[in-house]
């Protein structure tokens, strides 16, 4: 995973509430088995309406996005992440996102930001015409205008995401551990191996 | 004396591998069901990294999302092509990766077959006090049979093919308690439903639930598994119902569970796992069961639910303005108008299926309504997808695929079908559909679909006059 540490740029100001991943990457794009080149298909049925944000050429290439509450909710589809990846969007902003969505875009180096609605409101004042800057440093959005908003950031992806840490490699080194809970298992509860399908 | 605790927190602290000082602990994963939609970049991962599925043994892989749901096998009994060529390539994808990886696989062929949500119980795969994943977030419906299950996305897809393990941190809890009994003709879908509606879609985000009281303990298993399958549609990744006589009683005996001495002391342990008495949950809700009808949904997110008897709310008279903007939004896209009667809807596509409603309870509630009955002309389509080969082959041999196919509904194979449109069963754009799934999503039936989220017996109730009904006014001429 690639380190990230700073996103800076103009923001998309999105600002729908409850964007489920299917509005963000529909069924037929699921068809592939590859990770790559799912932004042409990301927030299709938005971008058949005339005159859609996504399309606006005053955020081409924008590499935020700012959302209502619980944005990525429904499927867990980590097509979703790598749509918003593929579109060029590096960092999301929303009051909440919903778990699963969080994870994904975890880790796939997305920043996935809360913010309370407030300064969603504001954001979304200053991303008409304005960029938007995201440190993971100070753990803090700011505008040119001396808006400085700050975030709270689990501590784990924090370090993952600044060092561009990758989780299966971390893990392979408690490999021990794994295995001790394995034997464990084996003999308080044997009857948690399957029978044989 | 040690710390009353709850069902969650029990299997949580009997999965802890290792806990980290920053609040993160690595999980045990004692299941892994593997679909094709969710797997092939976790394989290829796999692959380019020289890694290997560390327990293909916990491990199960079966087709569902993307499988087309006429038949199967020839005349000749030779496999039927897939039309749509990435969907072949996909579904080839999982059963090459699956032999390759050695993780047991259920072919498109094998009676075994059927959605992923419905074959972890049909087979005893799932069991209670045990960790389970999949790459599909309806993976909470496995929490009906004291599972922890949860959905997760392909990274951690990988991450359990290879590790056996997730990273995780721990959930604040929440109880749903349902006092009282549901009032006849309503199931454990309108309750769902119903809490869906109480709750939001995103008022059970951070949370496990765990859904208590009479109503649960006296409903069947099948019941359940709609009841948790639909806890993600609040936001939730896991719903979970203690294990009682009655999950003991639905898993004994089945193909992967436990048998002989090795069952007897799982029920031992099982028996151990319900919440203590005083512990406590971070939040709380409680609900009156006689306050529920059959419910139905009216916009685009399933928490937009009202009672079949109600009206379509007006915009205007939600207090959130996002909220009040969203509403405009889906009635702007249901073609529908505030105050207007959910009675009055008309329905051109019924749908009965997917993973909250294709067991085989569910098909016999709907054939119940249907039986005597036939679809009303303006429905121009209706079909019924079993979740499995076995719940078909149990439906076909107490007559109910007649009663289907003689009330003009179409008999399919298992899968996924027009809960996701992905495969080619899909509602036509600006069209409704009154359907058993649990999502209705701007486009999620196919572009511009229009989806309302009902019951088994709603669903056939709606075939049978062509509007949204409450089934209560059909059933009580029976």
């Amino acid at each position: 995973m690639k380190a990230v540490r700073k996103v800076e740029g103009r923001a998309i100001p999105f600002g729908q509430k409850n964007v489920d991943t299917d509005v963000i990457i529909s069924a037929e794009w699921l068809k592939t088995i590859s990770r790559e080149g799912l932004g042409a298909g990301a927030f299709e049925s938005i971008r058949q309406k005339e005159g859609n944000i996504f399309d606006d050429p005053e955020f081409a290439g924008a590499p935020i996005l700012i959302a209502g509450d619980n944005f990525g909710c429904g499927s867990s589809r980590e097509h979703a992440a790598w749509a918003l990846d593929d579109m060029g969007i590096k960092a999301i902003i929303a009051p909440s996102f919903s778990d699963i969505f969080s994870g994904n875009a975890f880790k796939n180096g997305l920043l996935a930001i809360a913010l309370p609605q407030e300064a969603i409101d504001r954001l979304m004042e200053v991303a008409k015409t304005d960029p938007v800057s995201i440190d993971m440093e100070s753990m803090s959005v700011t505008t040119p205008f001396q808006d400085r908003f700050a975030f709270e950031m689990d501590p784990f992806r924090r370090n993952c995401l600044m060092e561009g840490l990758d989780e299966i490699d971390l893990t392979m080194t408690q490999s021990d551990a794994i295995e001790r809970h394995e034997q464990e298992t084996d003999s308080a509860r044997p009857w948690i191996r399957p029978q044989a399908a | 004396m040690t710390k009353a605790r709850t069902l969650y927190e029990k299997i949580w602290d009997a999965h802890v591998v290792d806990q980290r000082d920053d609040g993160t602990s690595l999980i045990y994963i004692d299941r892994h069901l593997v679909h094709e939609v969710t797997s092939a970049q976790a394989f290829e991962g796999l692959r380019k990294a020289g890694r290997k599925v560390r327990r293909p043994d916990l491990t199960l892989a079966v087709p569902d999302h993307n499988l087309p749901t006429t038949p199967r096998l020839d005349a000749q009994g030779n496999k039927i092509p897939i039309a749509d060529p990435q969907s072949a390539a996909q579904l080839a994808a999982l059963e090459a990766n699956a032999p390759a990886f050695g993780v047991p696989y259920f072919d498109a062929t094998d009676i075994k077959q059927g959605i992923v949500h419905v074959i972890g119980p049909e087979q005893g795969f799932t069991l209670p006090g045990t960790t389970m994943v999949c790459g599909d977030s309806h993976t909470a419906a496995h929490g009906a049979l004291g599972a922890l299950a949860f959905g997760i996305g392909t990274s951690e897809v990988e991450h359990v093919l290879a590790t056996q393990t997730l990273l995780l941190k721990r959930s604040r809890t929440m109880e749903i308690r349902v006092n009282g009994k549901l009032s006849p003709g309503v199931s454990p879908k309108d309750l769902i439903l119903h809490i869906v509606g109480v709750i939001g879609a995103a008022g059970g985000t951070g949370h496990v639930i765990e859904y208590r009281g009479e109503v649960f303990e006296k409903m069947s298993i099948e019941g359940r598994l709609t009841v948790s399958n639909m806890s993600i549609e609040a936001g939730a990744r896991a719903g979970l119902i203690a294990p009682d006589e009655a999950t003991f009683a639905y898993l004994k005996g089945r193909p992967m569970a436990p048998s002989g001495a090795e069952w007897d002391a799982a029920v031992a342990y099982w028996k151990t796992l319900p919440t203590d008495k005083g512990a406590v949950f971070d939040k709380s809700v409680i609900i009156d069961a006689a306050d529920i009808a059959p419910s139905v949904t009216w916009g685009t997110s399933p928490e937009d639910v009202v009672p079949v008897t109600g009206v379509i709310p007006d915009p205007a008279s939600f207090a959130d303005p996002s909220k009040q903007d969203a509403a405009r939004k889906s009635l702007d896209y249901m073609g529908l108008e505030a105050g207007q009667k959910m009675s009055d809807v008309p329905v051109e596509n019924i749908f009965i299926g997917s993973c909250t409603n294709s067991r085989i309870e569910d098909l016999r509630a709907a054939a119940g309504v249907l039986k005597g009955r036939r679809k009303a002309d303006g429905v121009k389509w209706a079909i019924v997808v079993p979740g499995s080969g076995l719940v078909k082959a149990q439906a076909e041999s107490e007559g109910l695929d007649r009663i289907f196919l003689d009330a003009g509904f179409e008999w399919r194979e298992p899968g996924c079908s027009a809960c996701l449109g992905m495969n080619p069963d899909k509602v036509p754009s600006g069209e409704r559909c009154a359907s058993t799934s649990n999502r209705n999503f701007v486009g999620r039936q196919g572009p511009g679909a229009r989806t309302h989220l009902v019951s088994p017996a709603m669903a056939a109730a709606a075939a049978v006059t062509g509007k949204l009904t409450d089934v209560r006014e059909l059933t009580k001429q029976d």
